[in-house]
């Protein structure tokens, strides 16, 4: 049955050129569509508080701030920082997420203690990240451009006009532990 | 006879009484904080203060008043890992923020001797240092903060 099947595929098709390229581009669609929604399924909140890792560790502390909830409701969550939003650094993010699979299937932090103990180091690895790429993930939604300093508050305008202002720092330098408790700060700079 | 009709009267108005007592609850004329509602009442909850969001330093009312916070501190810990207030206010970082930098009192034991790092009897700010909110005094004073410290 399996070679019929094999011979049928294999042998020249008596369909018109244009049914056939117009059959593999609706499949195309089709597979695309297909692939980048189950991509954004696990771009949701929902989905990274699925491992206990998370839910009872970063998630816990995370709904303590202001990301979570606030005065207009307008929220961040795990993917609004975590996960670029531009296509090409995104899946280069998710191919290397798989690092994060296997640390779950292993159990790196499947404890709290085991996850205090990493805290630091997954720490450090986020502020380089944010540093590297000039905090775009908080640029997504805080756009310095337009910041009304009329607005904001007078410690916010000193900083933000001077050291943010002239690139001297970014947003991640000062606004650590904005969304998550921070780790042990020995030795870390500005802190 | 006379003894039953005269014990029936006193039973009856006792509890005349006391039915009468149970429907108004006497609060004996005390008035607290709370308002001047009775025990069974619910009262209506206040609303939430708000908390000053970013002022300029406000004069202290008596010297070694630790100063109040006229900013807000939403989200700001204090704890094992970091202190938030001391990465502006400490001396290392004061002149770069601006911050009111904290005085050598921080820096001293209880037996008056100096460290080189904030004393951990000095580590938790909020212990002293407190939020304003745009609150009006619980209870009328006549307190009269000194004029040496800025204050008219």
């Amino acid at each position: 049955m399996l070679k019929s099947l094999w011979t049928f595929l294999k042998s020249p098709s008596s369909a018109a050129m244009w049914f056939i390229l117009a059959i593999g581009f609706a499949g195309g669609i089709i597979f695309w569509g297909g692939f980048n929604t189950a991509l954004e399924v696990t771009n949701t909140e929902e989905f990274c508080i699925g491992c206990h890792e998370m839910q009872d560790n970063v998630y816990q502390e995370y709904r303590e701030t202001i990301h979570y909830a606030n005065r207009s409701g307008v929220r961040a969550t795990c993917p609004d920082c975590h996960v670029p939003k531009k296509w090409t650094d995104k899946i280069v993010r998710k191919i290397a997420a798989s690092k994060e699979v296997w640390g779950m299937l292993t159990g790196v932090i499947d404890t709290r203690e085991k996850f205090v103990d990493h805290r630091r180091s997954m720490a450090e690895r986020e502020w380089k990240r944010m540093k590297e790429n000039d905090s775009l993930e908080c640029r997504n939604c805080h756009n310095f451009e337009y910041m009304d300093f009329s607005e904001q508050g007078n410690r916010s305008v000193k900083m933000h006009s001077d050291a943010l202002a002239s690139g001297e720092k970014t947003c991640i330098d000062c606004h650590k532990g904005i969304a998550h408790e921070l780790p042990d700060m020995k030795g870390v700079e500005n802190w | 006879m006379k003894l039953l009709s005269l014990l029936v009267a006193v039973a009856t108005l006792a509890v005349t009484v006391t039915t009468i007592a149970q429907e108004t609850v006497n609060p004996g004329g005390l008035a607290t904080i709370r308002g001047a509602a009775t025990i069974d009442e619910t009262r209506a909850a206040d609303k939430l203060k708000r908390v000053i969001k970013d002022k300029n330093p406000i004069a202290r009312n008596y010297v070694h008043q630790p100063p109040v916070i006229p900013h807000q501190t939403r989200g700001y810990r204090i704890d094992l890992n970091s202190n938030k207030c001391l990465s502006c206010h400490s001396w290392k970082h004061a002149a770069e923020t601006g911050a009111t930098k904290i005085s050598l009192t921080h820096f001293q034991t209880r037996d008056g001797k100096t460290l080189s790092d904030v004393s951990p009897r000095r580590y938790f700010c909020v212990q002293c240092h407190v939020t304003q909110a745009d609150a009006a005094p619980l209870v009328d004073n006549t307190f009269e903060p000194v004029e040496s410290l800025g204050n008219e």
